[in-house]
């Protein structure tokens, strides 16, 4: 770990575009939020002024709608569809290509993508918690991810702290957020007048001091607290605070599966903007001529039809069993995969379900006890 | 569990010829298999139980357990039924042509914990192609075990594949061979009915016995309810269980079951493992 970080500077608001100038000038693609289509996707900035100020994200179930801040504040919209899960797990790729040689024989070769360093402003606590996870599925197992592991290294995270939780944000309850308090490079909590701005690595150290900032004061570094702790506050939805494997295994014929199945439409919204899920399909694309091929992976659903085919059948033939592969599996053996929950809080799962399911809703009926049958 | 071999990675795989290929039912065939790199092939190592992906170029992937003796160094051998893109695909096949293998996957049988026990197979349709190489194994060492017993239970009596080989191991000394049909056929000399019906008469002392089932997930669970009221402990009895396998090396998430990714941390468990989740339809 990061061993003595120094104490947080203080980053003038009219000065934030030095931090991104720095970090070009470093050789970073530095991407930020923007708006696409109605919502904050991340993207690259083109100049070091180039991010955008007074947004803010109205969620609730089924439901995004950007809308204006009245302060101005550069990170006040809560998180947009997408986390960074992108930037290390890329949605498609390439593994490897065969092709035929002259004599006929079989070549076949890896492929690994070429990747320039990444800085990401604006990373949220549960992006960060739900990059944790994907580490631990790709890199920390007995085989490492070699796609994962090169995007993965080229990254420098800003994080910032979210003072405007959506109605959607669950991450107090989940340990999660909303300050950002490991795996970041460096981390800014917005104040009126400028942020708090702390290391959490020592490439974060080393450009922190590159900006010659003056020390946070005690107040602004309370003001940061503080804001965060109000920010949990403000959090209108939960997750039980303990370890729900159990309960939910032991439910597994609860009449609310089929509850749910009736409203899912199996779309595959949520796991698509969930920032932990990890499922991929492999494909080959074949050339036109037939003599040469290229495998690769692209993200995959459990709601898909797809998923969980078996020569000649279906291990999970309707949306009943899939939703409960989804939500047991998220909630409960992912705690014997990677030892905690796959849930972060970041609540996407909710906004972005075309027909508004709130995971913690359905949590809340699979767990009460005067549903069990 | 003891260490099993693996030996190449998630991937790309490695070129391999097909130097045999036998056709042992309308649908099903064996295709042996060599690398084409002399040294790969040499160091190839697989215990049984475990599988292989075989790619073929252009199409895809496909898991398929290993049914080959593990200590045949000099080919590989594959039983598949022509059934989906790939494998209609594999079945065009012939001896010359090339396809690309990376493998050996999973965790395989637990022989080493077997020796001086009576040996239970129960396998269902194809699922007697994992436990094919069980029995050859188990034969090269027939000092090592106690009674041999061979259930075998399949759709259609045409489906019985290897019928020699079942004549030839009904003959062999404490070896039973209890095959049944759920649909007979002409000179059918086996049982006709399920297999769960053939339990009764197995003979075996389920005080040291050990039990190894492949099949469809119906048939495995009846077979253990009855194998269980016999007396054989939980802890001796294994399965191997089938998921839609595409990484291999449990990555990309399709083969889960509860906790476990089938692909890496079975293909075979322990009865005790996935008994619970096992009872719920559709998990």
């Amino acid at each position: 770990m990061f061993p003595r970080p120094d104490p947080p500077g203080f980053l003038p608001l009219t000065q934030l575009p030095s931090l991104v100038a720095q970090l070009m000038a470093l050789g970073y693609q530095c991407l930020g939020p923007a708006v696409e289509n109605g919502a904050i996707v991340m993207r690259e900035l083109d100049a070091p002024d180039g991010l955008p100020r007074g947004l803010q994200a109205e969620q609730a179930p089924g439901r995004y709608r950007l809308t204006q801040d009245p302060h101005q504040r550069y990170f006040a919209w809560a998180n947009g569809p997408q986390a960074i899960k992108p930037q290390a797990f890329a949605p498609q790729e390439s593994l490897w290509r065969v092709a035929r040689d002259a004599a006929g024989k079989l070549q076949f070769a890896a492929v690994l993508p070429t990747v320039s360093a990444q800085a990401i402003i604006g990373v949220r606590a549960c992006d960060l918690a739900a990059l944790a996870l994907q580490d631990a599925h790709f890199l920390h197992t007995d085989r490492r991810d070699p796609h994962y592991a090169q995007r993965r290294e080229q990254l420098f995270l800003v994080a910032v702290q979210c003072a405007e939780p959506a109605a959607t944000c669950f991450c107090a309850s989940t340990g999660d957020g909303p300050t950002p308090t490991v795996g970041f490079d460096l981390a800014l909590a917005e104040l009126t007048d400028g942020f708090v701005a702390t290391a959490g690595s020592a490439k974060g150290e080393a450009v922190l001091n590159s900006l010659n900032l003056a020390p946070a004061t005690p107040r602004q570094i309370e003001a940061a607290q503080q804001q965060g702790r109000a920010a949990a506050a403000a959090q209108t939805r939960s997750l039980p605070d303990r370890n729900l494997r159990d309960t939910l295994m032991s439910q597994l014929e609860h009449p609310r599966w089929d509850e749910v199945a009736a409203r899912c439409l199996a779309c595959g919204n949520c796991t698509a903007v969930c920032p932990t899920c990890f499922c991929h399909a492999e494909m080959d694309t074949p050339s036109l001529d037939g003599y040469a091929s290229e495998h690769g992976r692209i993200w995959d659903s459990c709601f898909g039809e797809a998923h969980g085919h078996l020569h000649g059948f279906n291990v999970r033939p309707d949306i009943r069993s899939r939703y409960r592969q989804w939500l047991t599996h998220k909630l409960a053996t992912w705690h014997d995969q990677f030892g905690r929950s796959g849930c972060v809080g970041c609540g996407r799962c909710i906004a972005w379900c075309p027909v508004g399911i709130d995971l913690t809703e359905e949590v809340a009926a699979l767990t009460a006890s005067e549903a069990r049958p | 569990m003891n260490e099993m071999p693996h030996g190449i990675d998630a991937g790309p795989p490695h070129a391999a010829t097909v130097v045999a290929r036998t056709q042992e039912s309308p649908a099903i065939f064996s295709l042996r298999l060599r690398l084409d790199d002399a040294a790969a092939q040499a160091a190839y190592r697989f215990a049984p139980g475990q599988f292989n992906m075989l790619y073929l170029v252009g199409v895809g992937e496909v898991p398929i357990s290993i049914m080959s003796d593990p200590e045949d160094r000099d080919g590989i051998g594959h039983t598949v039924r022509a059934q989906g893109r790939v494998t209609q695909g594999l079945a065009a096949l012939q001896p010359g042509d090339t396809l690309g293998l990376r493998g050996p996957f999973g965790r395989g049988w637990p022989l080493h914990e077997m020796g001086g026990c009576d040996i239970v197979l129960v396998t269902g349709g194809l699922g007697c192609a994992p436990v094919v190489s069980v029995i050859h194994y188990i034969l090269k060492r027939r000092e090592r075990f106690g009674k041999l017993v061979i259930i075998q239970g399949v759709k259609h009596a045409e489906d019985l594949i290897w019928r020699e080989q079942y004549d030839r191991w009904a003959t062999l000394p404490d070896t039973q061979v209890l095959v049944a049909a759920s649909e007979g056929a002409a000179l059918w000399p086996w049982h006709v009915g399920r297999v769960t019906e053939l339990f009764a008469l197995a003979n075996f002392n389920p005080e040291c016995a050990v039990a190894m089932m492949c099949g469809p997930e119906g048939m495995m669970r009846v077979a253990a309810d009855s194998l269980l009221a016999r007396g054989v402990p939980e802890s001796r009895l294994y399965l191997s269980m089938e998921r839609n396998m595409q990484c291999a090396v449990g990555r990309c998430g399709h083969c889960q079951f509860g906790g476990a990714f089938v692909c890496r941390d079975g293909p075979v468990f322990n009865w005790g493992e996935v008994k619970t989740l096992l009872a719920h339809k559709g998990y």
